[in-house]
């Protein structure tokens, strides 16, 4: 071909790749290798470590940084869990018709289900698994954090598999990738963009389930798994407020450093998986630069990373030849009846174990007196009033803001940072300070019970809003002002018919999660005393501790159920109102 | 140009490489087949276009071939022996390239040869020998976005003949590209391909152009529509006839045109008069086709009623093409447009060329209601389904129809994709005729009492 070519714009290095990083960044880096290396080794120690009654949690800020390196690390380790599972899980849906059928609805009610009330259950069995050692309490923070973390990352990884360009899977077909390649080279690269939004988001929520989980005490508040959670709880046991204070700093640093350090770097590195050409733009970030520059990460890269890469994707390629003797294989009549019958066999079990475990619960909870179910109604009944109360209140203040924020740019720019950081503060780890304040008053822990649940959903509220607000397109709101709809004819026509969607998707999400406070809010173990009030979180987190399987269970199952038929009944519908009549372009 | 070799091995063909034997195929439940009892050959040495109208099935025939899809009925040969799963001999050749954004040039065009298990070297050199051969050289380490259309295009041009495949699919290859990057393109595929530099041994385009069928095939297949068919099957020109506007090309595109916009007549007998050669090879009859309701043109009434404005104040007529330069739209689209004003009285098409009637001018000089009122009876007279859906509402007590229950009856001739565009133009064209209203919520038709009174 010897026609011209068009001129285009060539390749250009970033200027950051060939600035190389200053010295001083090296033996930084080398520190940090160091410190992550004794910071596993001492946490596998204290896992091995046989579980002391009485554990108990130096108030000392000497202490801090330690424990801050455990609830760290139980967060990567429980994060790392949920982005496997969540990578087989949507790939395993997307794979099939029949397995998309089954898979996508429960994860759709897994992700209704108020995880906490699962907690107490969790906890004791895993303990009583792994008799005498803290093991089985750190698999149940993993787990916890786990359930909070996985869903997210699974429905955005499907929603990518789904939506890759269809010319794109046929390429990877007509060129044989097979499906290790096509994993590596197409799946998953489309995905990343939406995976590392999914896993901030994830990970944020990962910190509420964490404070809870260190936090959570059985029997008499002695099993504890030493941590920032515990840290706060004991300090506010001890009325220490100097503690207390520091703690919550070490929390908000490490939360805050997090990003910088980890998230925007990811972002940034992200980019390049960017499908749309079209050039916005691009994300950038100090510490990816430096990382870029460094000696040390480029030897890392050539001599360990890169060969190692290549030497996995060799041993999981197919070629075509294998490609072929798998295909003569799988069609034959004889293979293919035994992998009929495995995946009978396995359904046919996986049916018997449901309704095994079916029959089993309803033997459980034909034991329960007719006292016990009142009992419940009228627990459900009073939980269902707090976080009602407390939906109310979290939308009285977030629209007004919320629209504020969204509709002007500057606040929004001055304003954003803000709330970001004051949101990404777990409520859980706020509660120990509420309670220090509250408990002494008569109906404290029912004042302090709602501002709980306020403070871990309200944002979620919050940020839909904003989010709406920003969306109203300019030429509408110009529209609306030369025509004078203003004041509350403005609100009526424009702004809450505009927001109404996002308003829904956020309460749906606060619903579940101020139904999940109630358990760590309605019954807590404070400076030696055990102070409950009435509600369905009471009525679980007791029944745990006190050991009474029927009423834990009813319990449980009556919360996931009013939780999933709330939002069924209410909040998609409307969703689904909202969708046909309020839907902008 | 050199005599080639590949336009005298065509005119002795080959042996058969691919082969199609009655493929049908039908899209989930839908009860019309989008594909209805394709038999098709590529034979060595062949370069072979279709051609036809969008929504007629030639993505779908071109993926069953290349294995991608399963066909519905009928079946797929490779050498006389039945297809499973992804095509060894294909390559394809996509409209929007699919090339993997995040790899860089080098990578997309070796991607092709990972499967292979060729060796390292081997891989490396071949990747840069594809690369060369396809002008990319020196851009190996670009990424995509970095790229214009045309050199994207050239990406997917190597991916495609670095693995060396026997037959080489292209679909719409040049139509995102834009008209000189697409000639300069086709010219260059062109000289590949009678110089024999790339060891391909057949091409399949897919096309909806029709010079670009003329000037590159040795073989055209006429796709019509609803369902998708192989209504007509005519010889190329021979390479000398190709690049100027001989009278045989003259002929030929005259032809593949009066094939093309009448889609309801007799293929065969439309090109009857084209040659004294006869066509190739005589198809069986076309399938008589119950159809019950003509094909609505998927035309909205903004374009309608501009093209008929526009018609008047050109002196009341034009040629397509002019029409389509002068209005900057694809030939597709605007053939769609005059489609539409033929079948509802306002013009004919005759050859190539519009004419606007004497009703088509008097629609153009009304005010908007008197328009509307000549567009009702228009409509009326010319759209059996118009008729039938004003006759139903008002038999019904509440005056009203269910959109589900149109629908319906269009799948029972469309695919249920098809019925929805047919059942979207019946709405545009009977609000605007204020016959009906129609509720996108509840999905209801409901009579415009005010208006209709027959
Ligand atoms: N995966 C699918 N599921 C359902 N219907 C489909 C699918 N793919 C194609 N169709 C339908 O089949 C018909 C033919 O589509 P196809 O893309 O093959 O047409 P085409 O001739 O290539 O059209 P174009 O020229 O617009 O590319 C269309 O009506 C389309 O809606
Ligand atoms: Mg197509």
């Amino acid at each position: 071909m010897s026609q011209p070519i068009a001129p285009v714009t060539r390749p250009t290095s970033t200027p950051a790749a060939t600035a190389p990083a200053p010295r001083w960044v090296e033996v930084l880096l080398l520190c940090a290798v160091a410190a992550v290396i004794f910071g596993v080794m001492r946490v596998a120690a204290e896992w091995r470590a046989p579980l002391s009654p009485g554990a108990h949690i130096e108030l000392s800020p000497a202490r801090l940084p330690y424990y801050a390196a455990l609830s760290t690390l139980r967060m990567v380790l429980a994060y790392i869990v949920s982005l496997a599972f969540s990578l087989a899980y949507a790939r395993t849906a997307a794979a099939s018709r029949a397995a998309e059928r089954v898979m996508l609805p429960l994860l759709d009610i897994l992700q209704s289900i108020p995880i906490l009330s699962f907690m107490p259950g969790v906890v004791l069995g895993l303990v009583a698994l792994f008799p005498g050692r803290t093991l089985g309490l750190e698999l149940a923070a993993v787990i916890l954090i786990f359930t909070s973390q996985a869903w997210n990352l699974a429905f955005s990884f499907h929603q990518s598999l789904i939506t890759i360009p269809g010319e794109l899977t046929e390429a990877a077909r007509v060129y044989h990738l097979g499906f290790w390649r096509t994993f590596t080279r197409l799946e998953l690269p489309f995905g990343v963009i939406s995976l590392v939004a999914n896993s901030m988001m994830s990970w944020a929520g990962g910190w509420f389930f964490l404070m809870a989980s260190e936090q959570f005490t059985l029997g008499n508040g002695n099993l504890r798994l030493p941590g920032l959670g515990s840290y706060l709880a004991a300090a506010a046991d001890a009325g220490d407020t100097r503690a207390l204070v520091l703690g919550l700093l070490t929390l908000v640093v490490v939360i805050v450093l997090i990003d910088p350090l980890l998230w925007r770097p990811l972002v940034a590195w992200s980019d390049r998986f960017k499908f749309e050409t079209s050039g916005t733009e691009q994300p950038s970030s100090k510490v990816l630069d430096v990382l870029r520059g460094s000696v040390l990460v480029d030897a890392l890269k050539s001599r360990v990373l890169r060969p190692l890469a290549r030497r996995i994707d060799r041993a999981f390629s197919s070629s075509i030849a294998s490609e072929r003797a798998e295909e003569a294989a799988a069609g034959s009549p004889a293979r293919r009846r035994v992998w009929t019958s495995v995946g009978t066999a396995l359904v046919a079990l996986a049916i018997l174990a449901v309704v095994w475990a079916g029959v089993l619960s309803v033997h459980t909870l034909a034991t329960l007196s007719s006292g016990d179910w009142e009992h419940i109604a009228v627990s459900a009944g009073a939980t269902l009033a707090r976080t009602t109360i407390a939906l109310i209140i979290a939308a009285a203040w977030t629209i007004p803001a919320g629209v504020a924020i969204g509709t002007n740019p500057q606040w929004s720019r001055r304003l954003q940072p803000l709330v970001q950081v004051t949101a990404s503060i777990p409520a859980t780890a706020v509660f120990p300070v509420l309670l220090l304040a509250l408990l002494a008053v008569p109906g404290g822990l029912n004042v302090a019970a709602v501002a709980l649940m306020l403070l871990g959903t309200q944002w979620y509220v919050l940020f839909n809003v904003i989010a709406g607000a920003m969306a109203i397109p300019s030429d509408l709101k110009e529209a609306a002002t030369n025509y004078h709809v203003v004041g509350w004819r403005r609100w009526k026509t424009l702004i809450l018919p505009a927001i109404f969607p996002y308003l829904v998707t956020g309460m749906i999400t606060a619903t579940g999660g101020a139904w999940n406070a109630s358990i760590v809010a309605e019954y807590v173990n404070f400076a030696g005393h055990t102070t409950s009030t009435v509600g369905l979180g009471a009525l679980i987190a007791g029944a745990a501790e006190r050991s009474q399987f029927p009423l834990l269970l009813a319990g449980t199952l009556v919360m996931a159920g009013i939780v999933i038929i709330i939002n069924r009944l209410l909040w998609r519908r409307l969703y689904g109102y909202a969708e046909t009549r309020f839907r902008l372009g | 140009m050199a005599t080639t070799t590949r336009a005298l091995t065509s005119r002795q063909p080959g042996t058969v490489l691919l082969a199609a034997e009655g493929v049908r195929k039908f899209f989930g439940d839908d009860r019309s087949p989008v594909l209805e009892r394709i038999d098709l050959e590529l034979r060595e040495g062949e370069f072979v276009a279709l051609l036809g109208p969008s929504g007629s099935g030639k993505s779908t025939l071109l993926r069953i071939l290349a294995g991608l899809l399963d066909p519905s009925d009928g079946r797929v040969l490779v050498h006389g022996s039945p297809l499973h799963g992804p095509n060894r001999q294909v390559a394809i050749v996509f409209q929007g390239f699919a090339l993997f954004p995040w790899l860089t040039v080098y990578q997309n065009v070796e991607l092709g040869l990972l499967a292979t298990n060729v060796p390292d070297a081997e891989r490396r050199e071949r990747a840069l020998r594809a690369i060369d051969l396809i002008g990319l050289d020196g851009f190996e380490e670009a990424f995509p976005k970095e790229l214009s259309g045309g050199m994207k295009q050239r990406v997917g041009f190597a991916r495609a003949l670095v693995v060396q495949p026997e037959v080489l699919f292209m679909d719409e290859p040049f139509s995102a590209l834009d008209v000189l990057t697409a000639e300069t393109l086709r010219s260059e595929l062109r000289d590949l391909w009678s110089d024999s530099a790339m060891p391909t041994k057949s091409v399949l385009m897919v096309t909806h152009n029709i010079d670009e069928a003329v000037s590159m095939a040795d073989r055209i297949l006429v796709f019509g529509a609803n369902p998708g068919r192989i209504r007509v099957e005519l010889k190329g020109l021979r390479p000398a006839e190709r690049r100027d506007k001989s009278a045989a090309r003259t002929r030929l595109v005259d032809a593949i045109y009066q094939v093309i916009t009448n889609p309801d007549e007799d293929a065969e007998q439309l090109v009857e008069h084209y040659t004294a050669r006869p066509p190739t090879r005589r198809r069986r009859a076309e399938p008589p086709r119950p159809r019950r309701y003509q094909t609505l043109p998927d035309v909205s009434i903004d374009d309608l009623t501009g093209f008929v404005q526009y018609l008047s104040g050109i002196g009341n007529s034009g040629t397509l093409s002019d029409l389509a330069r002068d209005l900057q739209m694809k030939g597709e689209v605007l053939f769609r447009i005059a489609e539409a004003t033929d079948l509802l009285g306002f013009a004919d098409i005759q050859e190539r060329s519009v004419f606007l009637t004497p009703l088509g001018q008097r629609f153009a000089s009304l005010e908007l209601d008197p328009q509307k009122a000549l567009f009702r009876h228009s409509v009326l007279d010319h759209i059996s389904l118009m008729r039938e859906i004003v006759h139903r509402l008002e038999e019904s007590p509440s005056h009203s129809l269910e959109s589900e229950v149109v629908l319906e009856e269009l799948e029972t001739s469309f695919t249920s994709a098809e019925a929805r565009r047919q059942f979207e133009t019946l709405v545009d064209w009977g609000r605007y005729a204020e016959l009906f209203s129609y509720d996108d919520v509840d999905g209801e038709l409901r009579l415009d009492e005010e208006h209709y009174n027959v």
